[in-house]
């Protein structure tokens, strides 16, 4: 039992003085703008909007200046201010058909309407730093070229057209949200996705990783990545008017697995889907590998004890807000439990050493 | 020009665009408040793999408002983001597209908004499409 403390007030003013101090750090170098983080540290901001779950760029940018760019401390921040706004409603599901694209790309066909579009990607970049960027070197401009077809459709089409894809169906779900109604195992996949959605990149990141090296046998392939603006739909409850009521930068993953078939169904390829705010195709990737992997039941595979098969390790440990309230909490005075459980020790030491 | 148009085009507009149209339009409009400007969220849904079932995957924050203006008019406004300012100029606008100051709205306001939107859009499809590859597959060794 946790038995809390009082008093420190003093110290604890002080400690967060100093805190403010050396967040701003030099005085003599100019104040980092939140207009700056926001323009300049895009894929940081778009982090933070995925995992506090709250998509706006104004206080995702706050949450990273006042955290000293400690991201899981922002995200703490964003949630924090999530739970204090009033809910308006829910969306129509967004579009991705409609995405006004940046990126896009298939690792599985080479030529495909729509074409592979690289955007503004590191993929293919050398990774070696670039030191003209420690001075004002020069900005190269981003070519353009004339847009022939707007439409970019969705490539597993193409294979759905041949059966040879398991089909997604709509069956008319009504998910739960995970931030009104507890999660609770078995979960549904609307809910898992939810909760993969705003999970902690890094953790995704190890697991999917983990059933690319063989824990849990699911070879993938990016059958699609694309990144761009979607629009978000809501009906305005006091006109019954549909509007697009935001815009919003998504990342959506669509990858595809083998499958070697069964009994019932013969052979195809099945599905994993990965979709985040922001521009975070890390994230995605490795959402639609987790979730493929989660659906093992479903699909009639068997459970080989693979941690990325096993829905309640995966759910239970994959937001990184809840993991760093309990560990963190370690920090805070223990004088009182510790205090019994040294009795404890003491009184078993001293049963021993009398019947010794 | 449809109401669901002009309100899509209000709420996801640029805010400081929008308010400087609105600066340069220079009427004052007298209105009472049906429900002062105040935050909160909507819960953005999207598809399982495109077509199948919804799934909750992140709010948006969002700003409402609701107001009458002297002639009588009803304006909403509701807006992405959390710019109280721009939900009011928003409202205003919406309640002003149902009198006779609705071309003029629509010449000052809603169309120079449509046309940045459209340039910004072309403009990052455009980027896009000068990204376009073609990837050769080689084969290995010999042939």
């Amino acid at each position: 039992m946790y038995v809390a403390v009082k008093g420190g007030e003093k110290a604890i003013e002080n400690a967060h003085n100093w805190l403010s101090e050396i967040r701003r750090g030099d005085v003599n170098v100019p104040n980092l703008e939140i207009e700056q983080i926001k323009e300049q540290l895009t894929l940081c901001v778009e982090r933070v909007m995925s995992e506090g779950s709250l998509y706006d760029t104004d206080l995702a940018a706050l949450a990273i200046k006042q955290s000293r760019g400690d991201l899981i401390e922002a995200i703490f921040l964003i949630r924090a201010y999530r739970t204090t706004l009033p809910r308006f409603g829910t969306s129509r599901p967004i579009k991705t058909e409609d995405m006004v694209c940046m990126r896009r790309i298939s690792a599985t066909y080479k030529d495909i309407p729509g074409k592979q579009k690289l955007g503004p990607t590191f993929d293919y970049t050398h990774r070696l730093l670039d030191f003209s960027l420690l001075a004002e070197g020069n900005i190269p401009k981003a070519e353009k070229r004339k847009v022939l077809k707007e439409k970019i459709p969705h490539v597993l089409r193409f294979l759905n057209k041949e059966g040879l894809i398991q089909k997604e169906k709509d069956n008319n779900y009504q998910p739960k949200d995970i931030t009104r109604n507890p999660l609770e195992f078995p979960a549904n996949r609307s809910e898992r996705l939810q909760s993969l959605s705003r999970a902690d990149e890094g953790f995704l990141l190890a697991l999917a990783y983990s059933t690319q090296r063989g824990y849990a046998r699911n070879h993938a392939f990016v059958g699609e990545l694309r990144i761009g603006y979607v629009k978000v739909k809501y009906n305005i409850p006091e006109l019954d008017i549909e509007i697009d009521i935001a815009e919003i930068i998504v990342t959506e993953c669509e990858s595809v697995n083998q499958f070697q078939g069964s009994k019932k169904t013969p052979a195809q390829f099945t599905r994993g889907y990965g979709l985040t705010f922001g521009q975070l195709e890390r994230k995605a990737v490795s959402m639609a590998l987790v979730d493929r992997a989660l659906r093992w039941k479903e699909i009639g595979e068997e459970f080989v004890g693979a941690p990325a098969q096993d829905e309640e390790f995966v759910l239970s440990h994959c937001d990184n807000i809840q993991a760093t309230g309990f560990l963190e909490h370690l920090k805070l005075p223990h004088y009182v439990d510790f205090q019994s459980e040294l009795e404890l020790v003491r009184r078993i030491r001293k049963e021993y050493e009398k019947n010794k | 020009m449809e109401r669901k148009f002009w309100l899509s085009t209000l709420a996801t507009c640029n805010d400081a665009h929008l308010i400087s149209l609105w600066k340069k339009f220079g009427i004052e409009v007298n209105f009472t408040w049906l429900r002062k400007p105040e935050i909160g969220s909507i819960m953005c849904q999207g598809k399982i793999g495109v077509t199948g079932n919804n799934f909750n995957f992140g709010e948006v924050t969002i700003t409402r408002c609701q107001l009458k203006t002297s002639q009588g008019k009803i304006g909403h406004g509701y807006v992405q983001g959390r710019n109280k300012h721009k939900a009011e100029i928003v409202a205003i606008c919406d309640a002003l597209m149902q009198t006779n100051k609705k071309d003029l709205l629509i010449k000052n306001i809603i169309n120079p908004l449509v046309v940045s939107d459209k340039n910004l859009k072309k403009d990052v499809m455009s980027k896009s499409e000068s990204t376009a590859v073609d990837f050769f597959t080689l084969v290995r060794g010999e042939t």
